[in-house]
């Protein structure tokens, strides 16, 4: 099937298999190998991108179905030549090691930081809680470090919301 | 991955319009897609509803109609589920992660499969799976599946989060269909396995959820509690929905109970309710009645303590909802 | 200092194994055995050949050329005999990945099934003692009289631990990409944690020369162990590559990860401690049962900490392996140390009980002037003031030993220490150092899998050239550069880093261009045991309704030799406490008891700690002037924070709720039975 995808906000018209997940799309054909698969599963967060504006896993998003979507991967999270605020504040906070599931965590911190509202673990729903190292830690374990370097995500995270 | 076609629906009549034998409807896909990848579903034809225009929480009466193609995070972060319903906001949320609820839809979470490790396995035989081929979970690993309501044919357990809150709110479960539209109670939409565990519902074939109805929010206090092996993105060990109303004078007028985690559908505790009502609220009623409702429970050998947790969480969560 | 493929790792840049770009590329993948022992009767590969895109599929229909001696987990498509569920028996290559896997399920395999066995027990009538146990350890050592020491002694603890079968789950799944040349040569992008070793393991699996084998590794995202030696993914890309032509990508799947690329041995240990009324040790007993496959003998070296840790008159360990029809165990960061030091210092944890004394105080009172099995001075051992330090950081003074008492709403509070070691070892290894443009060249083939080796080797080569970091570029990751030992047992950073010294060191003198090779200095180092300790302390709540049990603070305090970089050093540490708070709480392989293999082989399944798992963790160190160790003064750092971690946050449950649990993972399960 034909589908037209932006991606990194380049207009982009493939022809995919149906089978074919998001995932793989970006990874086998578009050359964009920035987003991992870790389980391709939905159980790790390697993969997560942008999908209008929300974080989403790659791997569980078939491509056929995101015709029309506007896509963000890591690669598109700089603006040009500078980096996203949260690129440089997981070098600076050393929030990586391996490296593996960082495309993955610095997605879904961009997305999350564009959330709001409360999470599961705040006390009063009806009320946006502040972004607290407690309520980062929640809302970013959709994206597993096997590495632990649990610490400094938050920390670089926590940073960049003030 | 068994080669498919794939088509987005127009609207729900569309959608319906499309179903013929091998179809399945498409949500955000997190499970039916990952279940596909396993081998565990084979669709020739996915037919897309997660675009379709069932994406609006609005008031209905004194009550909510949620959208089936609503999504997870939409829901929770609902202002009226928010302010009017927290237990299920809190139910919502505290289901998988933020980025698979971007994806859920209400319909999908209603609808997912169980977690059952032999279910996800095609390479073994499962009763759900396979009808026939046996349920190697009796005697082998079935330390988070049933303790109440399982047969011999199957012991798995429902895994949404999202559902044990409708149970406890009596929502209602709008679905239109080739045989035209019904509503159906929750609890109400999952079924015991007995023996056709491969019928996870109540639902026919072609069937489509189209919205949830909730009824005005039940007096008194409410709270969802699940327990689990980490602190978070995990699927429920147990998990209680709950809502107490006590009198001025010290006695419950109304209560409900769910639990998560402990049968193949959200297990609404009607004998723990039925002990409560007019009895005075406090430890020790709450105990008995607990009691009440687990005398049935059949535990496996490695899942007996899902026993005294769910004991627990009852009586606990009752305790703090009292005044 | 920041490290320095920061950048390209935050930008999506770093390219690891399945992501290089290559003309033609094709895939493979496998088909699993589904029976746990037996023969394959017959495979059928006609209907997954006339799928769509379907190129070729390997299996031992027609077994490829191979190396007689190839070593059973990697001569694939060899022999009939399955040995375990989930073991490779064929595989397709098409074009496209979704047409390789879809037409793996249409390949029939057929199997005359044995019945099996695969679960381990202390009784187990096929438990040997094996010759050695992993990587050159006798598997048994005994000195003075246990049982006299155990009859003799005030007090004593007889108690058994087990452990489960664990996963070490980096989150890049094993892949290979895998490229011949038209002249037979052979390149493969691998995710390894040694290209080196890599390169020589697959040219021996081949039957070919070294010099025809290039592996190159510039990222992998993580291994802790599992990488280390390649895995049959690796094997199955050179061969399917080679079969069909063209440049063969595998990227193993999560679930078969759990199959095939190694895990952590269940254990069960059997610890018997002795001590007179002061706390003197008298005995120290600890035997240890594990498993390996059929196929090769891998014996974790569990008991072997005990050797290390404490001054006792009477000491012996023994290592029990019996063969299963399972996949074949390997390494996981710390090996041996891990899960014994579990043991060991869940069982000095019982000791201090039974004697009545702070744990702390017990260890200190029985810390060693030598070696307790061998007798060896030791190069350094601050293992007390790792203690000291960390029980004043912690605020341990004055803790009440009472279980069970202290109360914070429905959460019952806990405090739990216990030691940490881990060898601090050399491999040689070759590196060279060059003026080029105007700064300095580093060549070694060593592997950064997250460790910060990039960064870590530059600082070494800038400190001894007295040069700016800037003005040193490390080139690493290629087979092709100086060979150098793979990236493990903390070994890495101070056997490259021997060698980076010593090239620079003779590029200074020559002004241009230094090399070296290390084989001959460690050789000739003193015989002395090295070892890093540390002290690991942790605060849990535990729900007394519900069983669930969070870690509100660990503190490790670390003595490692000199520190290299204290930003990479603090990151090595915390991850490593990370893992071990998931050794603790919920890390898990189950055995499939009817089937074979393991039945929860994914990462929903199989749980690894999440963000909201790590509330506080500290790590700190002592500095140590240990001269005896390598020109950086540097022991390894990779390892020895998961050591002890699991041990301490028992400790601290059990002081929360006075509840014992002897079986690794402590889950609500456990809590509430
Ligand atoms: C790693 C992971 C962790 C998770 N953890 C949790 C958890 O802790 N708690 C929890 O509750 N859930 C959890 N989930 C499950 C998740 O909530 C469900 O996958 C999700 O809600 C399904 O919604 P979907 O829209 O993606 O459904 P889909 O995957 O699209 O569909 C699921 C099923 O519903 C059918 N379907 C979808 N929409 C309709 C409709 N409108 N009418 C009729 N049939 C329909 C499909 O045919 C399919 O059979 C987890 C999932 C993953 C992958
Ligand atoms: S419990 Fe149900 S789902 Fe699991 S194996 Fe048995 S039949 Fe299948
Ligand atoms: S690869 Fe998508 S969540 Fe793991
Ligand atoms: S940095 Fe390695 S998994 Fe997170």
């Amino acid at each position: 099937m034909e589908i037209t995808l932006q991606v990194n906000g380049t207009r982009r018209t493939v022809e995919v298999d149906p089978r074919v997940s998001l995932l793989d799309l970006l990874r086998e054909r578009l050359g964009l190998t920035g987003s991992k698969k870790g389980c391709d599963h939905g159980q790790c967060g390697a993969c997560t991108v942008l999908i209008d504006g929300r974080r989403a896993n790659a791997c569980l998003a078939l491509a056929v179905a995101q015709d029309g979507s506007d896509i963000t991967t890591v690669e598109g999270l700089a603006d040009g030549d500078r980096p996203h605020p949260l690129q440089a504040a997981f070098i600076e906070h050393d929030a990586f090691q391996c490296g593996y599931c960082t495309p993955g965590q610095l997605c879904s911190a961009a997305g999350m930081l564009a959330e709001g509202g409360p999470s599961a673990i705040t006390d009063d729903l009806a009320t946006d809680p502040a972004l607290t190292a407690e309520e980062v830690r929640e809302r970013m374990s959709g994206n597993l470090c096997r590495c632990g370097a649990y610490p400094n995500i938050v920390t670089a995270i926590v940073e960049v919301a003030r | 991955m068994r080669s498919f076609e794939y088509a987005r629906a127009a609207d729900p009549a569309d959608a319906v319009a499309r179903f013929r034998p091998g179809t399945m409807y498409l949500g955000g896909g997190t499970n039916l897609v990952d279940l596909m990848r396993l081998g565990v579903a084979e669709p020739e034809y996915l037919v897309d509803v997660s675009r379709l225009p069932l994406d609006r929480v609005e008031p209905d009466g004194e009550g909510l109609r949620v959208g089936a193609a609503v999504r997870n995070s939409d829901l929770g972060a609902h202002p009226l589920v928010r302010e009017r319903y927290p237990m299920l906001a809190r139910a919502v949320l505290s289901g998988a992660s933020g980025q698979i609820r971007n994806m859920a839809t209400v319909g999908g979470n209603l609808l997912q499969r169980t977690r059952c490790p032999y279910f996800q396995d095609v390479s073994k035989p499962c009763n759900k799976r396979l009808p026939g081929s046996g349920c190697p979970a009796i005697d082998g690993d079935h330390s988070n599946l049933a303790v109440l309501g399982h047969s011999t044919a199957c012991v798995a357990t429902h895994p949404s989060d999202m559902a044990v809150a409708l149970a406890a709110l009596d929502a209602r479960v709008h679905v239109t269909g080739p045989g035209g539209d019904r509503v159906i109670p929750m609890p109400g939409l999952h079924r015991l396995p007995g023996d056709e565990p491969g019928r996870d519902t109540v639902l026919e074939p072609g069937e489509l959820v189209t919205a949830v109805l909730l009824p005005a929010p039940p007096p008194g206090a409410s709270r969802y509690r699940k327990v689990r092996e980490r602190a978070s993105f995990a699927f429920a060990l147990v998990s209680i929905a709950a809502v107490l109303d006590v009198a001025g004078d010290g006695t419950v007028r109304e209560c409900r109970i769910a639990l998560g985690g402990v049968a193949h559908a959200p297990w609404r505790c009607e004998r723990a309710e039925q002990a409560l009502r007019g009895a005075r609220a406090g430890e020790e009623s709450f105990g008995r009645a607990a009691d009440a409702e687990l005398a049935q429970a059949r535990p496996l050998p490695r899942n007996a303590h899902k026993v005294p947790l769910a004991r627990n969480l009852i009586v606990r969560t009752l305790l703090e909802l009292a005044p | 200092m920041n490290r320095i493929e920061g950048h390209d790792k935050v930008t999506g840049r770093a390219t690891y194994a399945a992501e290089y770009p290559v003309e033609g590329v094709t895939y493979a993948y496998p088909v699993q055995a589904e029976i746990a022992r037996g023969r394959i009767t017959s495979i059928d590969a006609a209907g997954a050949l006339a799928m769509p895109g379907v190129l070729t599929v390997l299996s031992s229909e027609d077994p490829p050329e191979l190396a007689p001696d190839a070593d059973p987990e990697l001569g694939l498509f060899q022999r009939r005999e399955v040995a375990y569920r989930g073991q490779i028996v064929a595989a397709v290559v098409a074009d496209t990945y979704e047409n390789a896997r879809a037409a793996a399920r249409a390949v029939r395999v057929t199997y005359q099934e044995d019945p099996h066995d695969v679960r381990l027990r202390s009784d187990h009538p096929g438990l040997y003692r094996p010759e050695k146990v992993n990587p050159f350890y006798p598997a048994d050592t005994e000195k003075g009289d246990v049982a006299a020491g155990l009859a003799a002694a005030a007090f004593t603890v007889d108690v058994t631990y087990t452990t489960p079968a664990m996963h070490n789950n980096p989150m890049e799944p094993h892949a290979t990409l895998a490229v011949w040349s038209g002249d037979g040569d052979l390149t493969v992008y691998d995710a390894t944690q040694g290209v080196s070793t890599a390169r020589d393991m697959i040219a021996k699996t081949l039957g070919l020369p070294a010099e025809r084998v290039r592996v190159v590794c510039r990222h992998v995202g993580g291994g802790f162990g599992a990488k280390g030696t390649i895995r049959p993914g690796t094997m199955l890309a050179v061969l399917a590559a080679r079969a069909a032509g063209r440049p063969v990508k595998v990227a193993l799947t999560r679930q078969q990860l759990f199959d095939v690329t190694g895990y952590r041995t269940p254990t069960i240990q059997r610890l018997r401690l002795g001590a007179d009324a002061d706390g003197r040790l008298t005995a120290v007993d600890h035997e240890v049962a594990e498993q390996s496959s059929t196929l090769i003998e891998f014996a974790e070296q569990t008991a072997t900490p005990a050797r290390t840790m404490y001054e006792t008159p009477a000491l012996r360990t023994a290592h029990r392996l019996v063969r299963l029809d399972v996949a074949s165990p390997s390494w996981m960061r710390a090996p041996g140390e891990c899960p014994g030091m579990y043991a060991l210092e869940s069982a000095m944890d019982e000791l201090a009980i039974a004697v009545g004394m702070d744990p702390v105080e017990l260890r200190v009172l029985n810390d060693p002037e030598v070696e307790p099995a061998g007798g060896r001075p030791f190069s350094s051992r601050n293992l007390v003031a790792c203690l000291l330090e960390g029980a004043r950081r912690f605020g341990w003074e004055g803790r009440d030993p009472t279980p069970g008492v202290r109360r914070q709403g429905r959460w019952l509070i806990g405090t739990g220490v216990a030691s940490s070691t881990y060898p601090a070892l050399r491999r040689p290894s070759q590196a060279t150092a060059t003026v080029e443009n105007g700064g300095y060249v580093v060549r070694v083939a060593a592997v950064d899998l997250g460790t910060g080796a990039r960064t870590a080797l530059t600082r070494i080569a800038a400190t001894t050239l007295g040069v700016p970091p800037e003005q040193v570029r490390v080139e690493l990751g290629d087979s092709d550069l100086p060979a150098a030992p793979l990236a493990g047992g903390s070994m890495g950073t101070a056997s490259w880093g021997s060698a980076v010294v010593a090239a620079c060191e003779e590029a200074l003198r020559d002004g241009k261009h230094g090399a070296a090779d290390t084989t001959d200095a460690i050789k000739a180092q003193e015989d002395l045991a090295r070892h890093s300790f540390g002290a690991q302390f942790a605060r849990v709540r535990v729900d007394m309704d519900t069983g669930e049990v969070r870690v509100s603070h660990l503190l490790g305090i670390f003595a490692a030799g000199r520190i290299i970089d204290e930003k990479l050093a603090r990151s090595q540490f915390v991850g490593g406490m990370t893992m071990g708070l998931g050794m603790a709480l919920m890390e898990a392989t189950v055995t499939d008891e009817e089937f074979g293999g393991f039945s929860n082989h994914d990462l929903a399944q199989y749980h690894v700690p999440v963000c909201a798992d790590i509330e506080r963790i500290d790590a700190a160190w002592i500095e140590e002037d240990d001269r005896h160790l390598n020109p950086m003064g540097a022991k390894g750092i990779g390892e020895i924070g998961i050591v002890g971690t699991a041990a301490a946050i028992g400790n601290a449950v059990y002081h929360a709720t006075g509840i014992r649990v002897r079986d690794l993972p402590i889950t609500p399960a456990r809590l509430l039975a």
